[in-house]
């Protein structure tokens, strides 16, 4: 008897070990994922934030550009740039022929020649002088000197010629190349050029997008779940509705971007490609989460709280108002963050609304086309040009970013304002 | 003087009948005591006379339960007027989760009792020291009420019924969760508050009932069997179950 006791014991002791171990391996196995993730994604995108700089001695001829003796402001703005940027990228190498002086001025970005304006307008004391001017180097020239770029493949591979490397080799060699932080990708929209594309228009696009979602999404969300979960009798009909409400929270986000395509864009007529559309799209997937919050934070609150109040002749909507929704708040505040999160992260209902389109303009409000973060990974990520992987990674970073900071925030709310019931 | 007068109460959960053709009276100005065994009902013919069994859903109530010449159950009453009227304490001390001075000044603010800041400080005021709880807690008004110990909550709770000014206030076993010194405390409370209100209160405890009622109601199996003086009741009842249960018998 008490053997076969001792065993059941050391049995369970056993099963209780084994248990352990799965929790443990599990927990390892995910950890192990995550890092190998993150580690991919930082150790790809993590160039993308530094831009690499020709430094070239531009010389500012008056004549070539056009301008007459003491030129005015508008002058300076309207004067011939683009001999003098050519010419300068030419005298890298006084010996070129005119395929490599094509080649040399491949070696900057399409912008060199506002970037020598830019430098112009900043100083008008430089003209007749020469200055080294900062260019930024072409995308292959970037991915070359980041070491992304596969110098040993045969000339007609690649899309950087042999004679670009000899002169940017040269270059290199006099200092005349630096790498620095790449204010650009944050300041400017996106681009066909990998070197000049960013992620402005697509940020600027997503919040947008996210704040139209919260406008719509919060009240209606908040109304309803307090209507059902304070006001609506329980009967048949509002278990219907309630079934229906977790059915919508499980729909796949691309039929609400086919919802967004046929109502929104067809018969509502409203322009394509705006975060305004994104933003009621996203709305729509939003709305169920938030209302769960919402009433799983409203069942939280004690019944004695009403009870309280209601004893204290406050009339129903009093006691919801007073008492009920302030306590259920950082519950609903935080589950509406988490789904303003999800729809940060949402695609395929953008795409099919229209956000996937070429935008290289920076919006301004919400009627204005834009892309959003989502997308613009999705855009990047199909481009052909070396340029753009490091970008695609480095625009999950941000991503990532952004969605920490909002579960982190929720995180807060939670745990500062949630009241603890004895 | 007869306060609340009840008439053939009946109280239905659904289908299942809670309470049985309750008859009784209550006299202003005293302490009445509803004693009897856990779900014999009393508890629910508290919760008739301020309708908070309004708030469930499968509840109804029939028969007439009179107060101040006015059946509470007739379509035309206010239960917000009413609750103004009747004030209730609840098993658990259960404090809004806001500074002391909200708990008291929230039935004054939506009852519209103050004009003035001035006034409601009055309020809170003495409605506190009504309670008995002023001294404790004058130097801390604005921390939150939960703070307090759980007899002080009560009071707190106690305090907070009575800054309306109702004229019955309603106890729905408040001691059960204190300890006896805080129950000695409410004890005296009681003693106190009856000379401006009228007050019933359900409690377990037989002795609870013996110190601080003048009169009794035994309920049993939703019948109320007897009711009477607290004196009687306890030392001369006439029903047989009656005297089986004060002398714990069962319960």
């Amino acid at each position: 008897m008490n053997k076969n006791k001792e065993q059941l014991l050391n049995k369970r002791y056993k099963a209780e070990k084994r248990f352990r171990l799965y929790g443990q391996s599990a927990i390892f196995m995910a950890l192990l994922f995550l890092t190998i993730f993150i580690f991919k994604i930082f150790s790809t995108g993590y160039s993308a934030f530094q831009k690499t700089w020709l430094i070239v001695p531009v010389t500012f001829d008056a004549e070539l550009m056009m301008l007459e003796q003491n030129p005015s402001k508008e002058d300076l703005k309207d004067a011939d740039y683009y001999d003098i940027a050519l010419k300068s990228m030419a005298d890298l190498d006084p010996n070129a022929n005119e395929d490599q002086e094509n080649e040399l001025k491949r070696m900057v970005s399409y912008f060199f020649e506002r970037e020598i304006k830019r430098e112009l307008l900043n100083d008008p004391s430089l003209i007749g002088k020469t200055k080294d001017v900062y260019l930024t180097a072409s995308d292959d020239l970037d991915q070359v000197f980041k070491g992304n770029y596969p110098r040993d493949l045969p000339e007609d591979q690649r899309r950087v010629t042999d004679y670009q490397l000899k002169i940017f080799d040269q270059l290199v060699e006099l200092g005349k190349v630096e790498s620095k932080f790449n204010l650009s990708f944050f300041t400017y929209p996106d681009s066909r050029e990998a070197e000049l594309a960013g992620i402005a228009s697509s940020f600027m696009g997503s919040i947008f997008s996210i704040l139209v979602c919260l406008m719509i999404a919060f009240p209606v969300a908040v109304l309803a779940a307090i209507y059902l979960e304070e006001f609506a009798p329980k009967n048949r009909f509002t278990d219907f509705i309630e079934v229906n409400i977790n059915n919508l929270a499980a729909v796949p986000s691309i039929v609400f971007g086919l919802l967004g395509l046929g109502i929104l864009l067809a018969v509502f007529q409203l322009p394509r490609s705006t975060p305004l559309v994104g933003g009621i799209t996203l709305s729509l997937m939003t709305l169920p989460t938030i209302i769960i919050a919402c009433r799983a934070s409203l069942k939280a609150v004690p019944p004695s709280i009403r009870e309280a109040a209601l004893a204290m002749g406050a009339s129903k909507m009093q006691t919801t108002m007073h008492h009920t929704v302030p306590l259920s708040m950082p519950g609903t505040l935080s589950g509406t963050i988490i789904g303003l999160a999800q729809a940060l992260g949402e695609t395929a209902p953008l795409i099919l609304i229209g956000m996937v389109a070429f935008v290289n303009t920076i919006p301004g409000s919400p009627l204005d086309p834009a892309a959003s973060l989502p997308v613009q990974i999705y855009i990047w990520a199909e481009s052909a040009e070396r340029g753009f992987v490091e970008k695609v990674s480095a625009c999950i970073m941000v991503l990532l970013g952004f969605l920490i900071i909002m579960n982190l925030f929720a995180q807060i709310i939670r745990h500062k304002f949630e009241k603890k019931w004895s | 003087m007869i306060k609340i007068n009840s008439k053939n109460v009946d109280v239905f959960y659904g289908k299942k009948q809670a309470l049985f053709n309750i008859n009784l009276d209550i006299e202003e100005n005293q302490v009445t005591a509803l004693i009897g065994p856990s779900g014999c009902g009393k508890s629910t013919f508290l919760r008739c006379l301020n309708r908070m069994n309004d708030v469930i859903d499968i509840c109804r109530v029939k028969g007439q339960i009179i107060i101040n010449d006015f059946d509470i159950n007739d379509k035309s009453c206010d239960v917000v007027r009413l609750r103004e009227k009747i004030g209730m304490v609840f098993q658990k001390p259960n404090p809004f989760p806001k500074t002391i001075y909200e708990n008291i000044s929230y039935g004054p603010t939506i009852h519209g009792m103050a004009q003035s800041k001035n006034e409601m400080d009055e309020i809170v005021e003495t409605s506190l020291k009504k309670a008995a709880l002023w001294e404790e807690v004058k130097d801390r008004l604005h921390e939150p009420g939960t703070g307090l110990s759980g007899g002080q909550q009560q009071r707190l709770c106690i305090a907070r019924a009575i800054s309306v000014k109702p004229e019955v206030i309603l106890m729905d076993e408040p001691c059960s969760a204190l300890d006896p010194i805080a129950t000695a405390q409410i004890e005296e409370l009681i003693d106190e508050l009856k000379k401006d209100h009228t007050i019933i209160i359900v409690t377990h405890s037989m002795a609870q009932a013996a110190r601080v009622s003048q009169n009794t109601g035994f309920f049993h199996l939703g019948e109320l069997i007897e009711h009477g003086s607290t004196d009687k009741i306890f030392k001369n009842p006439e029903n047989k179950k009656t005297q089986d249960y004060i002398t714990g018998r069962f319960g």
